[in-house]
């Protein structure tokens, strides 16, 4: 029932804590851009990682706009093509603002975007929630092979790698630092 | 987490804890205007109940459909015994149809235990005669547990026919595994044999007395007392039971105020519960009960059927 | 026809030859010779015991011939050891008058593997209100004196009093099974009734239903001067009021089974039917004393209520299975490893709970004899030392409600003889 592995073996670090920031930085002014302003704008993190991405990245518009950005947490776990290949995982907490996620401007925030499984997860999930009037995709890193037609709006850094390599993501807030690595 | 939950037995306090926190998100689930989840999706449970019972039956009919499982109900009441047809006859032709889990009702205790050893899919026990029912339980706890937060260290009075209750051998499990305790509350006639030995093995406490045990509880819970214990010479009249064990108006002004007060249902009011204690605002969860029944067996479904198919969960 | 059996030791005595012809024993001593034409026995370090007496056995037939039958009942006796078997009246239909006790007596005859002797029912359709003709059947080529209704207790205290009354001008016996059904109903209790019975939520079946029958028994053949036979004591209770009965001079015996004195109720926590059978399993202290009772002669015999069942008829939920278990086959073996293996009984000992004080009681003048010459050749010869691990497939048994498979016992039947022929050959049975 474990969810993280706490601690991943050291591999190639791609992006430093310097370098997370400024990406999520170019992405918060993105998706301002994007949407013209912060209105009707719901970041809504998908477990594990993207929660504190979405809250990362809601604090920065906050800082640009002055006015707080809604946020929220999605589990897909219930969704997943691939429940019953791996013993039962609980699922985590889906947590949505007091307006649900009716005609929304809604981001979904992630870390990793890979064969975009987890995404299809979640926008079936969506669909059960309600009616976003956008939806729309944020990932920290691409790192391709997508298994789905797929593809994110917002990308803080396209990542070649094998299908074979392993990318690791840690941050303060889950794993007491900022980085991501290849191995 | 055990292939089975044939009882308490099959989980421990952790495990209580992780079916409680994916209960609490199926809660949320049961508010929402779409209530499906497809976690179950192509999944076939049958609900084969040897005995009647609408509530706990329909309950779970809800909490599979909810996880989008195909539920079939069948009712093998008065089957096997009289058609000339053993249990473990009946049980292999129902799962030869093709099923990924049983849900299993019935009025001898052991049912459930001795059906899962003869199919190869995950038994759940919806009530074993005077044995368990460990679904009720954790609905139970579940319930406790979101008023009360942690149970650790809480008391708990159980009242009523404990010899007869599968309600109260399951809760007495679950309660102090969850670290609570337990004092059980019928007159000795309703007391279940050997309790004695039992109480001090398992550590909880018995009183034939309920008086004194309500001014210190966090919660009570009472059984239902069926009224044709009285033929059975289990007590005299329904008035004196009241007036003995059941939750009075008189008593209920004995707890502490606030302290919650559970039922697993149907209740007789005027025997075990007044309605005042019934329908007590923020004291009675009898309703809550029946809300978190669906919220639980969700879980209890997800946990032992969504996962790989062989081995155990982790 | 004759047989030479050489060096058994007989009730595990010094070693001695017997020496048999036309079914009789003709002598006993050290240096027999070789009588020309005898068959010969090497029967080296074997204890040599009169023919076992079974007091309680279930033959199943007529009724439910998919069960057991009496040959194949038959077959599993002279594999215990065995040589005569009294089979309850409970078949269908029951044995409630001359011409069905004659029928079993019959089939019995035409196994020819033991003498088995009709019950007879004590109440009309074991209903338990009208008194079977216990005369005709006694009367009856069958000569029947044993009764018992077991199954059902009979309860009603007129209705047992007018039995024993009965039963004197024959020197009939009533077996009463104890069970008060008030206290512990027949279609209902079904576990012992203490911590594991409110435990496991099986309704409970309290050593005091038995205790009250029993004491109010004895009771009654006092008052009627009558015999009373308590079939499969299980309790402590049972064991203290007969045996204050035996000193008050009431002319009472009692029996145990095989499975009282060795299993106990904490086998029913994973409600597996093959441990329900009435009276149920009961404690370790009554086990204790049931042993004790048998030791120092309150219990006169062993008697091992063998009940088949065809196997659908277990496969219900724990109350709804039948009752019993098999016995005849593992009797003498589970006796020598409790009561021979830890000094409780000596071989002697054996035979006089096994096989003479059963052939008194049931009033079977062939069986149970001492072994010397002109005494009917009913003999079995027993391994003291051998180890057997039970084999629920091994049996001649039609049924598999064995309670003892995988179970290791020492003692072990080596052959069986009745009026002289083998029934039973062990070794053969060992190498197939």
């Amino acid at each position: 029932m474990t969810d993280a592995a706490t601690d991943p073996p050291p591999g190639r670090v791609v992006l430093d804590d310097d370098d997370i920031s400024r990406a999520l930085t170019r992405i918060s002014h993105e998706i301002l851009e994007r949407n013209r302003g912060a209105e009707d704008l719901l970041l809504l993190g998908l477990h594990t990682r993207g929660v504190p991405l979405a809250h990362r990245i809601a604090e920065k518009i906050a800082e640009v706009e002055g006015h707080p950005v809604a946020t929220g947490s999605l589990d897909v776990t219930m969704y997943r093509d691939d429940l019953r290949s791996h013993p039962t995982r609980s699922p985590h907490k889906t947590d949505l603002p007091a307006g649900g996620i009716d005609a929304k401007t809604l981001v979904l925030v992630d870390d990793v975007l890979f064969s975009g499984r987890t995404i299809r997860a979640a926008l079936d999930a969506l669909s059960d929630l309600g009616r976003p009037a956008v939806v729309r995709l944020a990932v920290l890193v691409d790192r391709g092979h997508r298994e789905l037609p797929i593809r994110a709006d917002h990308v803080g850094k396209n990542l070649p790698t094998a299908r074979a390599e392993r990318v690791n993501l840690r941050l303060v807030e889950t794993d007491g630092k900022d980085e991501v690595t290849i191995q | 987490m055990s292939r089975h939950l044939l009882s308490i037995d099959d989980v421990d306090a952790a495990e209580i804890e992780r079916i409680f926190a994916t209960a609490g998100e199926m809660h949320d689930v049961q508010r929402r205007a779409v209530k499906k989840l497809p976690a179950l999706r192509g999944r076939t449970v049958i609900n084969l109940f040897f005995e009647d019972s609408t509530r706990t039956r329909s309950s779970f009919e809800i909490a599979g459909k909810w996880l989008s499982a195909d539920v079939i109900n069948i009712s093998a009441k008065g089957s096997s015994t009289s058609k000339g047809e053993s249990l473990r006859d009946t049980v292999l032709t129902v799962t030869a149809m093709g099923v990924d889990g049983l849900v299993v009702r019935h009025s001898a205790s052991g049912a459930a235990q001795q059906i899962s050893q003869w199919v190869d899919v995950p038994v759940i026990n919806a009530g074993d005669g005077m044995h368990e029912h460990p679904t009720q339980a954790l609905l139970d706890g579940y319930t406790l547990s979101r008023r009360l937060g942690s149970l650790d260290g809480r008391h708990v009075a159980i009242v009523g026919d404990l010899t007869h209750s599968r309600v109260f051998r399951s809760n007495v499990k679950s309660l102090t595994k969850l670290g609570a305790r337990v004092t059980a509350v019928a007159p000795p006639t309703l007391m279940p044999a050997g309790v004695g030995d039992w109480s001090k093995a398992d550590g909880f406490a018995t009183s034939y007395d309920l008086d004194p045990v309500l001014g210190d509880v966090d919660a009570v819970m009472m059984l239902r007392v069926q009224r044709e214990r009285m033929s059975g010479g289990y007590f005299p009249t329904a008035r004196e039971y009241a007036v003995g064990y059941g939750l009075t108006r008189p008593r209920l002004a004995m707890l502490r105020p606030g302290t919650p007060i559970l039922h697993p249902g149907p209740m007789n009011r005027g025997l075990e519960i007044s309605a005042e204690a019934a329908d007590a605002i923020d004291q009675s969860l009898v309703l809550d009960q029946v809300s978190a029944g669906v919220a639980v067996r969700m879980s209890v479904l997800y946990h032992l059927l969504a996962g790989e198919e062989e081995g155990t969960n982790a | 026809m004759s047989l030479l059996i050489k060096g058994a030791r007989i009730l595990g005595g010094d070693p001695s030859d017997v020496y048999v012809e036309d079914g009789v024993v003709r002598e006993v001593g050290v240096s027999t010779g070789s009588p020309a034409g005898a068959e010969t026995v090497d029967a080296d370090g074997l204890v040599l015991l009169p023919g076992l007496v079974d007091l309680h056995t279930h033959l199943r037939e007529p009724g439910r011939e998919d069960a057991e039958t009496i040959l194949t009942g038959s077959q599993a006796a002279a594999a215990g050891g065995y040589t005569a078997v009294l089979a309850m009246a409970n078949t269908n239909p029951v044995t409630d008058t001359g011409e069905a006790a004659e029928r079993i007596l019959d089939l019995g005859r035409q196994a020819g593997l033991v003498d088995v002797q009709p019950v007879g029912a004590v109440t009309k359709g074991l209903g338990g209100e009208e008194l079977a003709e216990l005369g005709l059947m006694a009367r009856s080529r069958a000569g029947v004196r044993v009764f018992s209704d077991d199954g059902r207790c009979v309860a009603d205290p007129r209705v047992m009093r007018r039995a024993l009354e009965y039963v004197k001008t024959y020197g009939g016996v009533v077996s009463q099974h104890s069970q008060d059904p008030a206290l512990a109903p027949y279609a209902t209790a079904c576990c012992h009734e203490g911590e594991l019975s409110g435990r496991l939520g099986l309704p409970g079946w309290p050593g005091v239903a038995e205790d009250v029958i029993v004491a109010r028994d004895v009771m009654l053949a006092r008052h009627t001067g009558s015999r009373l036979h308590v079939a499969h004591v299980s309790t402590a209770g049972s064991v203290e009021v007969i045996r204050w009965a035996k000193s008050a001079g009431i002319d009472v015996t009692a029996e145990v089974t095989p499975h009282h004195l060795l299993l106990t109720t904490d086998l029913l926590a994973g409600y597996d039917p093959t441990y329900k059978v009435n009276p149920p399993l009961r404690p370790a202290e009554d086990v204790e004393a049931l042993r004790d009772a048998l030791a120092d002669g309150t219990i006169d015999a062993v008697a091992t209520d063998h009940a088949p069942h065809a196997r659908h008829d277990k496969e219900h939920a724990f109350v709804d299975a039948a009752f019993g278990m098999l016995g005849l086959e593992t009797a003498l073996g589970v006796v020598a490893t409790v009561m021979v293996g830890t000094g409780r009984l000596d071989w002697a000992g054996v035979a006089r709970v096994m096989s003479h004080n059963p052939a008194r009681i049931a009033g079977l003048a062939g069986h149970g004899q001492e072994l010397a010459a002109g005494a009917p050749a009913n003999l079995v010869l027993v391994d003291p030392s051998a180890t057997v691990t039970v084999d629920r497939d091994a049996s001649l048994s039609l049924s598999r409600n064995n309670p003892w498979h995988g179970r290791e016992l020492t003692g072990r039947v080596v052959a069986t003889y009745l009026r002289g022929e083998r029934t039973y050959d062990g070794r053969a049975a060992a190498l197939a």
